[in-house]
């Protein structure tokens, strides 16, 4: 009997979360713009997985020379044209798709954890020691624009793709700090938190079960958001020489190399260009699309 | 008012202090020896030993800290490793030209932000808005060198309209320096000549870096506008005849001026380091590319003096804008207590 009702409770609860899930979509799919966007991240994400296995010429990506078939203009053969020493460049996009994409997932594995933990107890210790000298620490981060950060530790160190994540998540966290600190202290006078407090609950029972998971919708868009951005950063350093290593096909780096033979070898240059700009916009539509759907206001 | 502003330079300080201590940090835990990185290889290790003790290098942290914290105070940030003179001289050197830039990107910025933001939001959903979220979205997206790269490629290399790299063509000979800025030093010598050619040069790359903050600044204009269309005042206005330029310009683009002038200031800092792609592109001999030099050459006393200008700029530019507001918005004037 207590079965039986049990698996009526779950079913109901499994549900509503479904119901729950197919009106977050259906509010995703009404901006088409979202939807275009969600489609490219996938192509995108599933070429740089298969990189090795669907393009044309997957050992162009590595150190390769073949000086008879360099500088050729975009063809059948080479769908976006040659460079210098003979390499494909689309084949070489492509492979430089994982290297953002690693960039983008590695920076954001390890800054927001580290963030939003800090936040959180910043938050709710609003008005205590603790608040301030975490605060203080996340201002001074705060206190330049991350890129700069992030360059100038980069190049102390040596430049190459670890380095390069390790600086940018470096710079990454105090921004979640700020985020989930906000919330934090605005949620922590909710009548939800304060019940629990009467209960006796933990601190960390509070923090965690209680505050956090209203915390998840504005981190889940500013991740998204921020794929973008942390890609754009990683490219911009590899652009300047301080990060993916030639011959390695960084983006930055492409586009870096092929910007010395503009203007008659146009196509070394505008497209790992477009590539750049095309993951960016895309990860900045779903994260728009993800911002109505969550209703969340400013990120 | 004096208490907020002293109370703001005190923060603004202790800030700077912070960041001062953790890129110090940062350029002495790393691994490798700045005495032998200044020397070259070809030093002996009687001069590197000569060189580390001078750099207080053999001293622990805080002693090496509280020598450089010192110097600094006294105007003296070391030499650089690089250019081989003092990081101070390098600074009053080259930062006038990327000031020039930067400025000049500001003003474009706030102009066509605010014409954009007002057309898009007085006529909304119509083509122009339409363009002009199209324009936004590329401009967020676009990292500066891709922008940078491809208006030098577009209206230098292919349809000649705009001169090439640099701040003036390699044939003239530039204004005496005043103040640095080679448009008012032109104009300031009587050679108005220069101060155009200058002024030409100037134009792609402050495009370049404007681009973005143009997108920005014309959403929120645009966002501001149309809220503020559908209050009840803008209605009485019009029904009572009051001309649209007017309605406009008085009534909707005032409530829009003080968020436009927050994003201002955040965007100054930001300038400043997206200065750093667009000066590589366009070979601007300023500041940022002495910084990106700096870095590729691991030039450690360079490389903590440039983090230290864009941290005092970011400080100094964010007081301003504070202290701007509290002028223009009098519930900001009661809320910080400043009365």
């Amino acid at each position: 009997m207590q079965w039986e009702e049990r698996r009526a409770e779950l079913k109901l609860m499994l549900a509503q979360r479904r119901r729950g899930l197919a009106k977050g979509w259906y509010k995703y799919s009404r901006n088409p713009l979202a939807v275009v966007g969600l489609v490219v991240l996938c192509i995108i994400v599933l070429a740089a997985v298969l990189a090795p296995y669907i393009t044309p010429y997957p050992e162009h990506a590595k150190p390769y020379t073949n000086f008879s078939a360099g500088s050729l203009p975009p063809s059948s053969t080479y769908w976006f044209g040659t460079d210098r020493v003979g390499r494909d460049i689309f084949s070489r996009v492509i492979h430089g798709y994982r290297f953002s994409l690693t960039i983008g997932i590695v920076v954001l594995g390890l800054g927001v954890a580290p963030g939003v933990i800090l936040g959180l107890v910043a938050g709710y210790h609003q008005g205590k020691w603790i608040e301030t000298v975490i605060m203080r620490i996340t201002d001074v981060f705060l206190a330049v624009p991350p890129l700069v950060l992030a360059l100038a530790i980069t190049a102390m160190l040596t430049p190459n793709l670890m380095n390069q994540m390790m600086a940018i998540a470096l710079v990454w966290w105090p921004w979640y700090a700020r985020l989930v600190f906000a919330l934090a202290s605005s949620l922590r006078s909710e009548y939800f938190v304060r019940e629990a407090e009467l209960t006796g609950a933990s601190k960390l029972h509070i923090m965690f079960k209680e505050i956090l998971p209203n915390c998840f919708a504005p981190v889940m868009t500013k991740m998204t958001l921020d794929m973008g951005i942390v890609i754009l950063v990683g490219a911009t350093l590899s652009f300047i020489g301080l990060g993916v290593q030639p011959p390695k096909p960084g983006l930055g780096t492409m586009v870096a190399e092929g910007a010395k033979r503009l203007p008659g070898e146009w196509w070394g240059t505008i497209f790992p260009a477009l590539a750049i700009v095309i993951v960016i916009l895309a990860f900045n539509l779903v994260g728009d699309g993800l911002r109505d759907v969550f209703s969340v206001e400013e990120v | 008012m004096l208490l907020f502003v002293g109370k703001r330079l005190f923060q603004s300080l202790f800030v700077l202090f912070g960041l001062s201590l953790l890129i110090f940090f940062i350029a002495r835990v790393m691994p490798g020896d700045p005495a032998r990185a200044a020397l070259g290889f070809l030093a002996n290790e009687e001069q590197v030993e000569r060189l580390r003790d001078e750099m207080h290098l053999n001293d622990p942290f805080p002693v090496q800290y509280y020598h450089w914290l010192h110097d600094m105070i006294h105007g003296d940030l070391g030499e650089s490793s690089y250019t081989r003179r003092p990081v101070t001289a390098d600074l009053v050197q080259y930062l006038p030209a990327t000031f020039e830039l930067i400025l000049f990107a500001t003003l474009i910025s706030a102009i066509v932000g605010q014409v954009t933001g007002v057309l898009a939001g007085y006529f909304r959903d119509s083509w122009f808005d339409g363009l002009s979220r199209v324009i936004s979205y590329l401009g967020i997206a676009m990292p500066s060198f891709v922008v940078a790269i491809f208006l030098l490629f577009v209206f230098s290399q292919i349809l000649r309209l705009a001169p090439g790299v640099g701040r003036l063509p390699i044939l003239m000979s530039p204004p005496p320096r005043i103040t640095g800025f080679m448009t008012i030093d032109g104009l300031l010598s009587g050679q108005p000549g220069v101060a155009l050619t200058a002024l030409k040069h100037m134009v792609l790359p402050a495009i370049s870096l404007a681009l973005i903050h143009i997108a920005q600044e014309g959403r929120i204009t645009r966002t501001s506008i149309v809220e503020n269309m559908q209050k009840d005042y803008i209605t009485i206005h019009k029904v009572h005849g009051i001309r649209t330029s007017k309605i406009v310009f008085k009534y909707l683009l005032k409530p829009s001026i003080i968020p436009t002038v927050t994003v201002m200031g955040l965007d100054f800092a930001f300038l400043m380091s997206n200065a750093f792609l667009v000066e590589m592109v366009y070979m601007w001999p300023g500041f940022s590319r002495y910084a990106v030099t700096a870095m590729l050459n691991k030039d450690l006393n360079a490389i903590v003096a440039v983090v230290l200008v864009i941290g005092l700029t970011f400080a100094v530019v964010n007081l301003l804008v504070d202290i701007v507001i509290m002028g223009l918005d009098p519930t900001a004037r009661l809320r910080r207590g400043g009365g």
